[in-house]
């Protein structure tokens, strides 16, 4: 009798998934996912987990967490990364210490893979979500991501 | 003030009055034909904004929603756009039957509206042998998808609408014979009796059982039919391009596209005529007023469209095995049986009539 069983397997089966299907249809108000962007832009926010840019944070004393360690330039495929580096006096021990200089970010060669990220010991280096990265000249891609005057936060390499 | 509703008739009395009545009868035939072709034109590009739509609804997305008020305007928009695109075509097409295919496919599609009673009397042709002549015409438009494959000279067409000519020539057979389950019901091929013969219940209710059943299979079919997903086979975009219209552009390719939803349209009118009752009001509420009628056939034809929608997205595609699997090992047994049963319900007068 398996002829029969399969008509009604068949069938119970295709209403299930007509049942899924038609719920989505009628909350499909509530939860449709499209966003109609140009009209919303300045509510858009962007999930938390979107690759918009790498960006270096800061904090109030305008000091980030990157040690200049240069794993995250060896993790990078295609070489967005590159970091000027040197060797100055630390003022606590005197001893003469790798800072960076420059931490130069080519977002018009990034691929937004992810791996400079998760290479990152100290997590100097994020995301950030915004979306509107396009720009008139492609000089404007490359950044520094490093503030003008900023240092390494005390105590991050420890 | 009377407003009569059998078209054909107003129109060429009116005529003859100013002329002999041969030539008022053949410009009557023609008013009715371009009335029909205007309105179906539009109702067929609303047809696919709708589909639009309760796409969108069912995948979460908005749909259009840009061209006029609530993306109204969209397919309106689109046509223009395909009519004045250029016509391309392949060198070593066949250049007479390639262009010759989509009206084939679309004049077929639209013969059969003019049999549909959309209420009483509104009807342009009200043939006696009504389900037959659908029947017959609903097959015609694989000659021009065949054709089509053919001419255009390109393998993917060609395996696209011979899939249709199994298709089609599988899937006519089930759609024949669960009608005719019906019509065993009704005793008369002739739409405007079969609406006649429902004033006492619904097909549906009146058949209860075997009508359930002869419905599912002519659902079934009827999506078969119409080339749709989850029967997809002959345009299959992941395997074989766009099918039998590949080689097609602008205002042609627009024809097989108007031409899939009116076919669409019409396998849903068949199943309101012959199982829910066409024009007729639920209980009779607005029997007095006959010009409702259009509201209700219209009413339920859309239901039975969105059932066909909602298929479409749900179901996934069949291969071209399974799909015959399921005509001749499942649907074609269960319909001759249920032919037999509906035939002994009728003798027996098991029927359901209020």
């Amino acid at each position: 009798m398996g002829y029969f069983s399969d008509i009604y397997k068949g069938i119970k089966t295709l209403l299930t998934g007509m049942s899924v299907t038609g719920k989505y249809f009628l909350t499909s108000r509530k939860g449709a996912i499209t966003q109609q962007y140009p009209d919303n832009r300045d509510t858009l926010k962007m999930f938390e987990r979107f690759r918009g840019e790498v960006v270096m944070p800061h904090d109030e004393n305008n000091e980030h967490q990157c040690t200049g360690c240069q794993k995250c330039e060896l993790a990078c495929p295609n070489g967005s990364i590159e970091i000027i580096w040197d060797r100055g006096l630390d003022e606590t021990t005197g001893k003469k210490k790798k800072k960076i200089d420059k931490h130069i970010y080519h977002l018009g060669l990034c691929t937004m893979c992810g791996l400079c990220i998760e290479a990152c010991p100290t997590d100097a280096i994020v995301w950030a979500q915004n979306y509107e990265n396009s720009t008139y000249d492609r000089t404007q891609l490359t950044k520094v991501l490093n503030r003008p005057g900023s240092k390494v936060k005390a105590g991050i390499e420890d | 003030m009377i407003i009569t509703l059998s078209i054909t008739k107003t129109i060429q009395d009116w005529l003859i009055g100013m002329m002999p009545e041969g030539v008022a009868s053949i410009l009557a035939m023609v008013i009715v034909a371009l009335i029909y072709l205007a309105i179906f034109a539009v109702a067929g590009l609303y047809l696919v904004l709708l589909e639009r739509k309760v796409a969108a609804w069912f995948q979460l997305r908005i749909g259009p929603n840009r061209v006029g008020y609530w993306g109204l305007l969209q397919t309106m928009a689109d046509a223009l756009k395909l009519v004045s695109k250029e016509l391309t075509g392949t060198i070593k097409a066949d250049k007479f039957l390639y262009n010759l295919a989509p009206y084939f496919v679309i004049i077929s599609s639209l013969m059969a509206l003019a049999v549909f009673p959309f209420t009483k009397e509104f009807q342009a042709f009200d043939i006696n042998i009504g389900i037959f002549f659908l029947i017959a015409i609903s097959s015609i438009g694989v000659i021009g998808i065949l054709l089509g494959g053919w001419s255009s000279n390109n393998k993917f067409a060609l395996i696209g609408a011979m899939r249709s000519g199994v298709q089609t020539i599988s899937y006519e057979l089930s759609v024949g014979l669960s009608l005719l389950t019906m019509v065993l019901l009704t005793g008369s091929l002739q739409l405007s009796e079969i609406v006649e013969v429902q004033k006492e219940g619904w097909l549906i209710l009146q058949g209860h059982v075997p009508a359930i059943i002869a419905f599912m299979i002519y659902m079934i079919a009827g999506t078969a039919e119409t080339n749709r997903a989850p029967f997809d086979m002959v345009e299959a975009e992941s395997e074989l391009g766009a099918g039998f219209h590949t080689e097609y552009s602008g205002m042609k390719f627009a024809y097989f596209f108007l031409a899939e939803f009116i076919n669409m349209f019409i396998i849903a009118a068949i199943a309101t005529t012959v199982f829910f009752g066409g024009w007729l009001s639920p209980f009779g509420i607005t029997e007095s007023l006959p010009w409702l009628g259009i509201f209700w056939f219209l009413g339920k034809t859309l239901v039975i469209v969105f059932l066909m929608m909602w298929f479409r997205w749900t179901f996934p595609r069949l291969r071209i095995d399974q799909l015959l699997t399921l005509e001749w090992k499942y649907l074609l047994p269960i319909n001759l049986v249920n032919i037999v049963i509906m035939a002994i319900i009728v003798w027996l007068n098991l029927t359901i009539k209020f």
